[in-house]
């Protein structure tokens, strides 16, 4: 067998770049984000996909004050953060808005995904931390979302490899 | 207040405001705290396509962007994962579990999967960092999912599934 250990030096490949490189705070701070962006999935029972349901179904309005309160307070940080032309301490990035371009996948994917939430009552995000607050049955939902994102995946390298070997129109 | 106002917040937030309002800015900060450490816009769903790029070869898997934030997009989740759990467990409901139907999580999650990768977004890129950003393409993607889904939750309410 030639699974000995790797002799670093010669045969070690170059690690790719990854994001969280530059600071040995980068996780950390991601983890205390996410653990309060956590508490807040829990709190307002987001979580819960009945929660969500009631909402798309008009006999409770609360959903309008989560993704509201979120909006608003990025907002704000996001706009004076952008607008101070700094970046941020533990990449160097400089601090953007979220502007992606308009074609007609985000329109389609969108309405996709409204289909699948309509469906079942939950979403990613919400999905993570319905599991968190001891829903194992969501792992069905996140066993699914899985399935949709490597089919979604793999047909588009499938139609991108199809449109490489044709001539260019 | 009039009688007339009260009675409608009660008919449109049967459960109150307050848990919900307060959820959101939690929601809404702990993204601020990732963007004002690391300048990035979290979204919950390029975990998806990022996890994926461990076990997958496909090179659509294999971008630069997905191997650079594969291992945040997981510590993230563990993150969220780990905050709704301390909650509930503190709070002692740990353990809820929910009634939709495994079908229904399962055909739902299998299009979430598509539709958010397809559109560059859910609920966290476009719904609250996006929209945070006011960007028309997210704005317009939100709208899109939203009246879709009340769509789709109102027809399978009127065929008499519950919940």
């Amino acid at each position: 067998m030639s699974n000995s250990t790797a002799t670093t030096g010669s045969t070690a490949t170059k690690k790719a770049p990854e994001d969280h490189d530059q600071s040995p705070w980068f996780l950390p701070l991601v983890f205390v984000g996410g653990f309060i962006f956590g508490i807040g999935l829990a709190l307002s029972q987001m979580a819960r996909p009945e929660v969500v349901l009631s909402f798309l179904q008009f006999t409770d309005f609360g959903l309008i004050f989560v993704m509201g309160g979120a909006a608003a307070v990025v907002s704000g940080i996001f706009f004076v953060a952008s607008a101070s032309g700094r970046s941020a301490p533990l990449s160097g990035r400089r601090y953007t808005r979220r502007l992606k371009s308009m074609d007609r996948d985000v329109m389609v994917g969108g309405g996709i995904f409204g289909v699948g939430w309509g469906l079942s009552g939950i979403c990613p995000g919400a999905a993570y931390a319905s599991l968190g607050i001891g829903n194992v049955v969501i792992l069905y939902g996140v066993a699914g979302m899985f399935v949709g994102a490597y089919l979604q995946g793999y047909l588009r390298e499938v139609r991108a490899g199809t449109a490489a070997t044709q001539p260019a129109d | 207040m009039t009688l007339t106002t009260v009675l409608l917040i009660e008919t449109l937030f049967p459960n109150g405001i307050s848990h919900y309002l307060l959820g959101g800015i939690l929601i809404g900060v702990g993204t601020a705290i990732i963007y004002l450490g690391t300048g990035i816009h979290a979204g919950a769903s390029t975990f998806l396509e990022s996890t994926l790029s461990y076990a997958s070869k496909l090179s659509r898997f294999q971008q630069p962007k997905f191997i650079a934030s594969r291992d945040w997009r997981v510590v993230f989740t563990a993150g969220i994962i780990a905050g709704a759990a301390a909650y509930s467990i503190t709070l002692g409901d740990f353990g809820w579990t929910t009634e939709v139907q495994p079908s229904r999580l399962f055909v739902g999650g299998i299009l979430i999967g598509i539709g958010t990768r397809l559109g560059k977004g859910c609920t966290s890129g476009h719904g609250v960092c996006g929209v945070g950003s006011g960007s028309k393409t997210s704005i317009f993607n939100v709208a899109i999912f939203m009246l879709v889904a009340i769509g789709v939750a109102q027809l399978v309410m009127a065929l008499g599934v519950t919940p």
